[in-house]
């Protein structure tokens, strides 16, 4: 059973790397002219998401080679990572109640 | 390829397979490879932790927030154009993360000289890329009166977490490049082909190990990509 440990030496075209090079420019790109065309609001936001999301996950799954992986490290590792949206959730609630209460204390209790 | 690779279950069947047998959970990756996820897994957590404390820091603040587009400005041909070096600086690290990847095909298909120039390039890549956050500290420093405490463009917590969180980066990118130069000469000497031990661990290594070097350069590039979102664009 210890060579069902054995890595595969399977390498892929050097095209893809290039294609791939290419689209993470093309979103960097498209990012920052969401910041030099001054875009503003939820429309911002989404466009700062969309394009982040889509370089990580072009990063993890072709120059980290994520999609060539098994599924039992995939899961492994990938998983634990919702525990940070739920933090994100957490401290959401947390940072606007602190918001609320210095508006509350240094605005209008003064 | 031997026949027992090939006979594992794929897909869901393939994982219940993996962590429910004996020996080894993870099927066909290294151990050097498992144990770098799992160090990059807890890295994440920590990049995690600055990026959300920066955003409890923002919601939470009655002043208003400096303006990244203007603090990070740069002036050139006589108009000021934002962020101009932190897209440069997006620009290299994903370019050095191309040629690591390449690096990666070249090493596995034991083409050594050209893994080692593509490597090397890669260093470089970085290189350029602490060097211009060098420069934009010392500009936001001395001529623009950042400090961690304070700074004249608007809530006092902006220049602490500026400084901790693009620190912190570029930490991670000082030692990568570190390690890129070592194993770039490792693989231009022909290391990974002759098995020569390693000097600080004495054992033999492979082409496994530009792999591995390979998940920690592309790491430090995916932490750019949320540090470009959220402190910069955001």
């Amino acid at each position: 059973m210890a060579q069902e440990n054995r890595q595969e030496v399977t390498t892929h075209k050097i095209g893809i790397y290039l294609w791939i090079w290419g689209l993470l420019f093309v979103f960097s790109f498209f990012s920052y002219m969401v910041d030099y065309l001054n875009f503003e609001g939820l429309l911002r936001w989404i466009l700062i998401l969309a394009f982040m999301l889509s370089k990580v996950a072009l990063i993890m799954a072709i120059f980290m080679h994520l999609y060539w992986e098994r599924w039992a490290i995939v899961n492994v590792l990938l998983w634990p990572m919702s525990f940070i949206l739920v933090f994100i959730g957490i401290m959401v609630a947390e940072s606007e109640y602190t918001f609320f209460t210095r508006l509350f204390y240094f605005v209008a209790g003064s | 390829m031997d026949h027992v690779t090939d006979k594992l279950p794929k897909g869901f069947s393939g994982l219940t397979h993996d962590l429910g047998s004996d020996q080894t959970a993870f099927k066909k990756v290294p151990w050097g490879k498992a144990m770098m996820w799992i160090f990059l897994l807890s890295d994440t957590f920590i990049f995690s932790c600055f990026l959300i404390s920066l955003m409890t820091a923002r919601v939470s603040t009655t002043v208003e927030w400096p303006n990244a587009s203007e603090v990070f400005g740069l002036h050139v041909f006589g108009t000021e154009v934002p962020l101009l070096l932190i897209a440069i600086m997006t620009f290299v690290l994903i370019t050095s993360s191309g040629t690591m990847a390449i690096a990666v095909k070249f090493g596995y298909e034991k083409k050594r000289k050209l893994c080692a120039w593509f490597l090397l390039l890669t260093a470089l890549g970085g290189l350029t890329f602490v060097g211009m956050q060098a420069f934009e500290w010392t500009k936001l420093i001395f001529h623009e009166g950042i400090r961690p405490w304070n700074n004249p463009f608007g809530a006092a917590q902006f220049g602490s977490f500026f400084f901790m969180v693009t620190g912190f980066h570029g930490t991670h990118v000082s030692i990568g490049v570190i390690f890129l130069f070592i194993m770039a000469r490792k693989t231009w000497r022909g290391d990974f082909d002759t098995g020569r031990r390693g000097f600080f661990t004495s054992m033999k290594s492979n082409y496994e190990a530009i792999e591995i070097m390979g998940l920690y350069w592309h790491f430090v590039d995916l932490v750019w990509v949320f540090i470009f979102a959220f402190f910069y664009l955001w």
